[in-house]
């Protein structure tokens, strides 16, 4: 869609699927909050997010994207890296004092966990045992500089000892054991024992951005030792190989994917242009008088 | 802290310190609204290095009021998280410039997490930040942040001068939707002064309102925070003198009262604006700009600025040299009241 004009920038998360998709299935949306970074497509797919709304962020039409993150239970799409951390760790701090149960999952990579906001997040978390689990998806490079430049000791799973909280590295192409590694560290912050660090070795398999031009920092024999272990290709070879699905269900679920793809594509296409006025709104909740005025300006300057 | 107790009994309590009011109306905004949280470093046990949160968490106990680990951009995208969640954070950064840490998160976060989400996700924190100079502090204890937050778009920046304001503009600031950065002057935390906390909420001067603290018709002097207590010094030496100075309260830094400025100083033709941040890129220029555009016909000199030097803050030492004071005041208003057109 960005080649075709429609979307301004992307960050695509080609590569990650199983990352993405196998632990955002694993919330229970009537009362967990996932808080993402700018590349969670997969987990916005995975928790029903609004698509259109989601994808009118890389239109250009609103940073935050047009969804509404709180009936979302998916937060505002943030570009700063390592925004959101310590807000997942705030929100959790809240779910433990209201008692209600829930668990705040904030999603993070490689180059984000070089951030002191990072360390101070799980620091934090440790002491209080606070319900968060702290998703890393390592997907091997922060734009150009590569994982093993960014992460002393190899590890961000491996910090987790220090702050005396779980630590698990998983295979992030492997979509079961996201799933089953979210799900067991979604049970023990529910019970009260505390935050996990996941981190999902996976590959991002496209550029960092529509922007980037990934030939320069690294080889395409490297890129093609990795889609050798496609999370989409490779889950579906093991699920034809365990007879649970056959090629009939594999065609149904491409079609499925088309319509749906097609459907998106139509929403954005339909949003048009924005009023301008929403330059000026929900800067505030209530626009202050100096606000106003520059509004009514800005509405004489359309006029002329 | 007897002050405040004997306010809460119901004896009218005729004089406290600004450090005591802010504890009442903290007090009283926990006790209303179970959402409201406090929490900073060391604000729960001590109660406070100013005192400001002095038995808070012995009557809400330690989940409404708690102490933070040393580190404030977490108490900033932990009040952020809070605030997700519908509570109405009331953190706290010791000292001005311990802000610094936390500078990504009030900008990137606290500031535009409304607009961000179209308004889904408000910001109801009131971020009270202990501010100014004045207290023979070290290096970071003593800066003045005003010009640089209330540039961002998203932050209502306040500055109380006096006990009651003190009160009703942290009960205000609590209450609103937005996210206020609460500039405590530490230099007037321990000046006793008429208090009243029954006033009741309909009389408060609405948000982004300045009040005149004293009138006058030749000058208007417009100020913030400790620096209103000087001006008023420096208008009482002026009386002496016969001239009659309107002391400006501005009390609200974002949004500022265009409308109050416009009223004052087009009555008495003649404005100086004090202030203890540096000179250059000061909001003492922001304050000059509104009145040329608002008054320059009836101007009778330009507008002048009092301010500190373009200098980091100096050592306790230095202080004076660098603070503005009643006598730099007084020759700027002589300044404008002498000036002649060339």
């Amino acid at each position: 869609m960005q080649r075709e004009g429609l979307i301004l920038a992307y960050s695509p998360l080609r590569g990650q699927e199983a990352a993405q998709i196998g632990s955002g299935i694993a919330l229970d949306l009537a009362r967990d909050f996932a808080f993402p970074t700018y590349r969670e497509l997969g987990v916005a797919v995975a928790m029903g997010v609004d698509l259109v709304g989601y994808l009118a962020s890389y239109l250009g039409i609103w940073h935050g994207g047009l969804y509404d993150p709180m009936a979302s239970r998916f937060g505002s799409i943030n570009a700063v890296v390592s925004g959101s951390v310590l807000h997942a760790v705030g929100w959790a701090k809240g779910a433990q004092l209201s008692g209600d149960g829930g668990v705040a999952v904030t999603y993070f990579g490689d180059g984000a966990s070089s951030e002191g906001e990072v360390h101070e997040a799980m620091n934090l978390a440790g002491i209080d045992k606070l319900p968060v689990v702290f998703f890393c998806q390592n997907n091997g490079w922060a734009i150009s500089l590569a994982a093993e430049r960014q992460i002393a000791g190899g590890t961000v799973a491996g910090r987790a000892a220090a702050y005396g909280i779980e630590g698990v590295q998983i295979d992030g192409n492997d979509v079961i054991a996201v799933l089953h590694a979210t799900r067991q560290a979604l049970a023990r912050a529910r019970a009260g024992d505390g935050p996990t660090v996941i981190e999902a070795m996976t590959y991002r398999a496209g550029p960092h951005s529509t922007s980037d031009d990934p030939g320069r920092y690294r080889s395409l024999d490297d890129e093609q030792k990795w889609l050798s272990r496609d999370p989409i290709a490779s889950f579906a070879e093991r699920l034809r190989a365990e007879g649970i699905a056959d090629e009939q269900f594999f065609l149904a679920a491409s079609a499925e994917a088309a319509r749906a793809a097609d459907a998106v594509r139509a929403g954005l296409a339909a949003l048009g242009d924005r009023p301008g006025e929403e330059l000026f709104d929900f800067v505030f909740a209530n626009p202050t008088a100096t606000l106003q005025e520059q509004k009514h300006a800005w509405q004489e300057s359309t006029h002329d | 802290m007897t002050e405040s107790k004997s306010t809460v009994s119901g004896t009218p309590a005729t004089h406290v310190r600004m450090q005591g009011a802010l504890n009442l109306a903290l007090k009283h905004a926990l006790a209303e609204d179970d959402r409201t949280l406090v929490f900073g470093e060391d604000v729960a046990k001590l109660g406070g290095v100013f005192r400001v949160t002095d038995g808070l968490q012995e009557t809400f106990g330690i989940d409404r009021v708690f102490d933070s680990q040393l580190a404030e951009a977490s108490i900033i995208g932990m009040a952020v998280g809070l605030a997700l969640h519908g509570y109405r954070p009331i953190p706290e950064i010791q000292f001005d410039g311990f802000a610094y840490p936390a500078m990504n998160q009030i900008v990137t976060q606290m500031a535009r997490m409304n607009y961000r989400t179209r308004g889904a996700a408000p910001m109801p924190i009131t971020l009270r930040l202990p501010s100014f100079g004045g207290i023979r502090a070290p290096e970071f204890h003593g800066e003045s942040l005003e010009s640089v937050l209330a540039h961002v778009p998203g932050l209502k920046v306040v500055s109380p001068s006096s006990p009651n304001e003190a009160y009703q503009l942290l009960r205000q600031s609590i209450a609103d939707p937005d996210p206020v950065v609460f500039m405590e002057p530490k230099a007037r935390y321990w000046n006793k002064a008429e208090f009243d906390p029954h006033v009741p909420v309909s009389d408060y001067l609405p948000i982004g309102r300045s009040r005149a603290v004293r009138s006058g018709k030749h000058v208007t002097l417009i100020a913030w925070g400790a620096m209103v207590a000087k001006c008023l010094r420096a208008a009482e030496l002026a009386e002496e003198d016969g001239v009659e100075i309107e002391v400006l309260d501005l009390r609200w830094l974002k949004p500022i009262d265009v409308a109050g400025l416009e009223e004052s100083v087009s009555r008495t033709k003649r404005a100086v604006v004090v202030h203890e941040a540096p000179f250059s890129g000061g909001l003492g220029g922001e304050v000059s700009s509104i009145i040329t555009e608002r008054c320059f016909d009836s101007l009778r000199a330009p507008v002048q600025r009092v301010a500190g030097y373009d200098v980091p803050y100096p050592s306790g030492a230095l202080e004076d040299q660098y603070l503005p004071s009643v006598n730099r005041i007084l020759r700027a208003v002589q300044r404008v009241l002498e000036y002649r057109r060339g």
